[in-house]
C-alpha cells in the first residue's frame, strides 16, 4: 500500500472515473478526497518508555451535490470497486438524469513535503532518547517534581483532492510535536505544569528547539502553582502574556466567523460586516500560509490554496471563512478554510493560524499600568457559544496584579466572556507579538491542528472562575 | 474485500502468528454508518461510510509494542504485527506487562443485538430528521430556525483474542437524534440542544428531544450575568455525569499509581457525603454502554466505586491491577485503535427520592445549572482545582426563577464530593450510557460580576 511520493496518491484515470461514476445519478458537482496518514508516537512515562505505536490510514471520501443537498460516503477500499460503491452510495442524493460531461483534471496532483528531514527517516533509539533528555531535565529542575511524562508524536498526512470543476491538488502534511507534563508534590498537594512545541516540519524541528529548556519550563510552573492561591471571583483586569492567549481570540470571535455557523444565524457576528466589531486596535488575521506554523497547509481540505484572510481591521469587521459549499451558495471566492479531520468526515469551515497583530505599547507598560488584576501567562483550551458569544477559556499559569507588579501565583481555573463584549473592551495591545502553543480545535466533533497568537494585551474586564471572595 | 472474513477467525489467525515467548492481542472491527442531517424542511446532507480497523499488542518479556491501522486488508494486517513487533524493542522492560489472562468470572451475557436498526431505510431517516427539524420550529413561535437536526445510526462487529486464550465477539448497533433549535427575542438568540441515543429506532423519545431542546433555548433567553457568590449549585443529570466522570477517571489504577490522583492515599476513608453511591455497572441492559466483555475481553462486571462516601475502590485493567497486586476489575476500555485504559463503561448514581421540583424545594438560594463549558480546560483531575462555565436558572426559595449566562462555578473536586447535600430522584439513563440523576452541591463559587 506504499505510494511513490512521484506519481499522485490515486492514479488519474481511477480519479476520473471515479468522479464520473459519482455524477452518473444527476448530481451536479462531486469531488474526492484521498488521504494517506501514517503516524507515530512514543510515551515516556515513570521514567521509562512506555509504548511506542504506530498507525496507518488510508481511504477515500466522495461528495456529491445537488442544489443545498449533499452527499458523502467514505471508504478504506481504494480498488475501483471500493470506489465505485462509495460514489454510488454518495451519488444517491440526487434523483435521476445521468448527463455526464468529460471530466478533464488540471494540475498534476503532485505535492511537496513540509519536511526537510522525513520522522520517519529518523532512527527510533533518537527518539527515545530525546525523550529521555526532556525527561532528566523536567527531573533536574526541582527535587518537588514527582512525575513526567513525555510524549513525542509525529504525523504525515498526503491528500489528494479532485472534483468535477478540474480541480486536481496535492499535499503533503508533517507534522512533529514533542509534550511535556509534570507533577509537583507539595504540602498542598499536586500541581501539573505543561509544556508544548509542535509545528508544520520534520525532525528538523529538534535542531531549532531546546527541549531541554522546554523541560525546565514545565517543571518550573508546576513547582510555581504548588505555592498558588485560589483565584479571585469575579470580574478583574486581564493582561495576557504574549503568545499565550491567542485562543481568547479564536474563542470570543473566531468560530462566530465561520461563514457555516453565519449563514444559518447561529452567530452573534452575523450581518455586522463593515461594522465597528473591536476595539479600533484590533487587528485580527487567519493564514493557513505561515511559515511552519501549526494550522499551516499548502490546500484546504478541498484543494483550495490557503492564504491571509484579514477577519477585523483596526475594529472593523472585513470578513468572514469560508468553505466551498459557503463560498458558492455566496457567489464569491472560497478563502481556503475548508478543512476536516480525515477521509471519513465532511468538510466545513475552519479556523487554521488564527492571531492578532501587533499594537504600540512596551508589553512592561501594560503591566505596569494594571492596578489590581490577573496576569495569565498561559491558557489552557477554550470553548464558546457562537449563538450568544459567551466563551471561557483555561488559565493554566496566571498571577495577581497588584499595583502594577505582578505578585502571587494562582490555582488553575476557567476565565468567562462575551466575545463581542472583550473584542470592544481591549485597552491595549502590546508591540512583542508571537505566536503560542500548537492547538487541536475541535468542532462538530472533528479535531484539526490550529495555531493561533497575539501580543501582550489587557482586557478592562473578564471574569475570573476562581472561588477567592 | 473483508466483508467475508468473520472477525473471530481473523483475530485468531493473527493470533497463531506469534513465536514462541511472544504474546500477541488483536483487536479488529468493522462498522458502519449514516448521518442525515435535515435544514430547511430539506435533507442538507447524508453522509454514509464503512470502516475496519485493527490493532496488534506484542509483547516479549515484558517489553510492549503497538501498532494499528484502518483496514483489515491482509497486507496491511502483515505489517502492523510487523510494526508491533518494531515498536516493542524500543519500550522498556515492565515484569508488569502482559495481556490479560483468563479470570474465571462469566460475563453477564447480555443479548444487545437488536436489528431493527439495520431495517431502516434511508426515506426513515430523512423523514425523521425533517420532523425533527419542523416540530422544534412549530413548538415554539420564538424558534426562528435550526442549527443542526441529524439522524445517525451504526452497526459494528468487534472481536478480540490473544494467546493467552481469550476470543470473544461482540456486535450491535445503536440510533441517535440530536438537534440544536435557535430561539430569538429582539437582539438576542439562544440555542438550545437536545438528543437520545438508542439500540432500537422506537426507542427514542422525540417528543422529549423536541421539548428539551426547545425549552433549552427559549428558558434562556433574557438571561443575565448573576452577582458572584457562593451558594448551591444544583446539576442537571447530564452535567452531575461530567462532574462525576471527571471523578471517576481519577479512580482508576493508571492515575493512582502513577501520582496523578488527588485520591491515591484515600482507599476506605470517607471521600464524600454519605448519602452518595457511585458504581460502574456495565452488566444492566438498559444503559448504552452495557456490554459483555471489558477492552481486554475479560468478564464485564458491576464495580463499587464510592460507597455512602467511602472510596471502596480503584478501577484496573490487568496492568495497572498487577502493579498493585490485586486482579483487573473488568475496567480496561479502549477502541482497536488504542492500547488499553482504565476506565467506566456505564457509571450509575444512586438516586435520591421525589422529583426535580422536590430537590429545589431543598435549596433557598441556588442556581440550577443545565449547561457547563470547557470541562477540558478548567477542570485539572491532578490537582483537583474545578472551575467551567455555567448557564441555567437562579433557585429563589425553593423554586426555579430566571435564567443566568457568561458566569462559572468553582470549587475542587476534593470539596464537591464532600459538599453533595442532596441527590434527586430523577434517575435516567444517558446517551452516553451513564445513570444519572440531579445532584445538589453546597459552598460552590458562582463567579459572575
Amino acid at each position: 500500500m506504499s505510494m511513490k511520493s512521484d506519481s499522485p496518491l490515486l492514479d488519474r484515470n481511477l480519479v476520473q472515473d471515479t468522479l464520473s461514476e459519482a455524477m452518473s445519478n444527476g448530481g451536479e458537482w462531486a469531488e474526492i478526497f484521498v488521504e494517506d496518514r501514517q503516524s507515530a508516537s512514543a510515551d515516556f512515562d515513570e521514567a521509562r518508555v512506555e509504548a511506542m505505536a504506530s498507525s496507518r490510514d488510508l481511504g477515500a471520501g466522495i461528495r456529491v451535490t445537488v442544489g443545498d443537498i449533499t452527499g458523502f460516503a467514505h471508504t478504506s477500499d481504494l480498488t475501483t470497486n471500493g470506489l465505485f460503491e462509495a460514489a454510488q452510495a454518495a451519488a444517491a442524493v440526487a434523483k435521476g438524469g445521468s448527463q455526464v460531461k468529460p471530466i478533464v483534471l488540471d494540475g498534476n496532483g503532485l505535492a511537496e513535503s513540509s519536511a526537510r528531514i522525513l520522522p520517519e527517516s529518523v532512527s527510533k533509539t533518537r527518539k527515545v532518547e530525546l525523550l529521555e533528555q526532556t525527561n532528566d531535565a523536567a527531573r533536574a529542575e526541582n527535587a518537588a517534581i514527582s512525575q513526567v511524562n513525555v510524549r513525542y508524536s509525529e504525523g504525515r498526512r498526503r491528500i489528494l483532492v479532485a472534483n468535477t470543476d478540474g480541480l486536481f491538488n496535492a499535499d503533503d502534511q508533517t507534522r512533529t510535536l514533542l509534550s511535556v507534563n509534570c507533577v509537583a508534590t507539595g504540602d498542598q498537594g499536586l500541581q501539573t505544569g505543561r509544556e508544548t512545541v509542535g509545528y508544520t516540519v520534520g525532525f528538523e524541528l529538534f535542531e531549532e528547539h531546546d527541549v531541554e529548556a522546554m523541560a525546565r519550563r514545565a517543571a518550573a510552573r508546576a513547582v510555581t502553582k504548588l505555592a498558588a492561591r485560589p483565584a479571585p471571583s469575579g470580574q478583574l483586569p486581564v493582561v495576557i502574556e504574549r503568545g499565550g492567549g491567542g485562543v481568547l481570540f479564536h474563542e470570543a470571535c473566531g468560530h462566530g466567523l465561520e461563514a457555516d455557523l453565519v449563514n444559518k444565524g447561529a452567530s452573534v457576528f452575523r450581518d455586522r460586516v463593515g461594522e465597528l466589531v473591536a476595539a479600533p486596535s484590533v487587528t485580527l488575521v487567519d493564514d493557513g500560509t505561515m511559515g511552519i506554523e501549526w494550522g499551516t497547509v499548502a490546500i484546504d481540505d478541498e484543494g483550495c490554496p490557503t492564504q491571509r484572510n484579514v477577519l477585523i481591521e483596526d475594529g472593523i469587521l472585513t470578513d468572514y471563512m469560508w468553505d466551498h459549499l459557503r463560498s458558492r451558495s455566496a457567489g464569491r471566492p472560497a478563502s481556503g478554510n475548508g478543512r476536516r479531520q480525515s477521509y471519513q468526515h465532511l468538510p466545513m469551515v475552519r479556523m487554521t493560524n488564527t492571531f492578532v497583530t501587533n499594537g504600540e505599547a512596551e508589553p512592561q507598560d501594560i503591566i505596569t499600568d494594571t492596578k489590581n488584576g490577573v496576569y495569565v501567562a498561559q491558557l489552557g483550551g477554550g470553548q464558546v457559544n457562537t449563538a450568544t458569544g459567551d466563551f471561557v477559556f483555561g488559565m493554566t499559569e496566571a498571577y495577581l496584579i497588584e499595583n502594577g507588579e505582578i505578585t502571587v501565583p494562582l490555582r488553575e481555573g476557567n476565565l468567562i466572556g462575551n466575545g463581542p463584549e472583550v473584542l470592544q473592551n481591549i485597552e491595549v495591545i502590546g508591540n512583542d507579538f508571537a505566536m503560542g502553543s500548537p492547538g487541536t480545535c475541535g468542532k462538530d466533533g472533528q479535531g484539526v491542528p490550529v495555531g493561533d497568537g497575539q501580543p501582550t494585551l489587557r482586557v478592562a474586564a473578564l471574569t475570573i472562575g476562581g472561588t477567592a471572595s | 474485500m473483508s466483508d467475508t472474513v468473520e472477525l473471530p477467525d481473523l483475530a485468531n489467525e493473527l493470533v497463531s502468528l506469534a513465536h514462541e515467548n511472544e504474546q500477541i492481542e488483536v483487536c479488529v472491527s468493522r462498522n458502519r454508518s449514516t448521518t442525515v442531517k435535515a435544514y430547511s424542511g430539506e435533507v442538507e446532507s447524508i453522509r454514509s461510510g464503512k470502516s475496519e480497523a485493527v490493532g496488534i499488542r506484542v509483547i516479549v518479556d515484558g517489553q510492549q509494542g503497538f501498532a494499528t491501522a484502518g483496514s483489515l486488508d491482509r497486507r496491511v494486517l502483515s505489517q502492523v504485527v510487523e510494526e508491533a513487533r518494531g515498536n516493542l524493542q524500543f519500550a522498556e522492560s515492565d515484569p508488569h506487562q502482559g495481556v490479560a489472562s483468563p479470570d474465571g468470572v462469566d460475563s453477564p451475557d447480555l443479548d444487545l443485538v437488536d436489528p431493527a436498526v439495520l431495517h431502516m431505510s434511508e426515506e426513515q431517516k430523512s423523514s425523521l430528521a425533517i420532523e425533527l427539524e419542523r416540530r422544534c420550529l412549530s413548538a415554539d413561535p420564538r424558534v426562528s430556525s435550526v442549527r443542526t437536526a441529524a439522524w445517525s445510526d451504526g452497526w459494528g462487529e468487534f472481536a478480540l483474542a490473544s494467546t493467552t486464550g481469550i476470543s470473544i465477539y461482540s456486535e450491535g448497533g445503536s440510533c441517535s437524534v440530536g438537534v440544536q433549535p435557535l430561539a430569538v427575542e429582539g437582539n438576542e438568540t439562544q440555542i438550545g440542544y437536545a438528543g437520545d441515543a438508542a439500540r432500537r429506532p422506537d426507542s427514542l423519545d422525540i417528543d422529549r428531544v423536541v421539548t428539551e431542546a426547545v425549552e433549552g433555548a427559549t428558558g434562556m433567553l433574557g438571561a443575565t450575568k448573576p452577582i458572584s457568590e457562593r451558594l448551591t449549585v444544583v446539576l442537571e443529570p447530564g452535567v452531575a455525569a461530567a462532574f462525576l466522570g471527571t471523578i471517576a477517571g481519577a479512580l482508576t489504577g493508571d492515575r493512582v499509581i502513577k501520582g496523578r490522583s488527588p485520591f491515591a492515599e484515600r482507599l476506605g476513608e470517607q471521600v464524600g457525603a454519605s448519602m452518595l453511591t457511585l458504581f460502574d455497572d456495565p452488566t444492566n441492559i438498559d444503559s448504552l454502554g452495557a456490554d459483555n466483555h471489558d477492552g481486554e475481553g475479560l468478564a464485564a462486571r458491576k464495580n463499587m466505586i464510592i460507597e455512602k462516601g467511602v472510596l471502596a475502590q480503584f478501577l484496573h485493567n490487568s496492568y495497572t491491577g498487577r502493579r498493585v497486586g490485586v486482579s483487573s476489575t473488568g475496567s480496561a476500555v479502549r477502541g482497536p485503535r488504542s492500547t488499553p485504559s482504565v476506565g467506566v463503561h456505564a457509571l450509575c448514581l444512586d438516586p435520591g427520592t421525589g422529583d426535580r421540583d422536590a430537590l429545589f424545594e431543598k435549596v433557598v438560594n441556588g442556581i440550577f445549572v443545565r449547561g457547563v463549558n470547557g470541562l477540558h480546560s478548567g477542570v485539572n483531575p491532578v490537582s483537583g482545582d474545578f472551575s467551567v462555565g455555567a448557564y441555567g436558572h437562579k433557585i429563589r426559595d425553593g423554586a426555579l426563577a430566571e435564567p443566568f449566562s457568561e458566569a462559572t462555578i468553582a470549587s475542587t473536586l476534593q470539596r464537591m464530593l464532600l459538599d453533595v447535600v442532596a441527590i434527586g430522584g430523577d434517575f435516567e439513563f444517558l446517551p452516553g450510557g451513564s445513570g444519572m440523576a440531579s445532584i445538589a452541591i453546597e459552598d460552590v463559587a458562582l463567579s459572575g460580576m
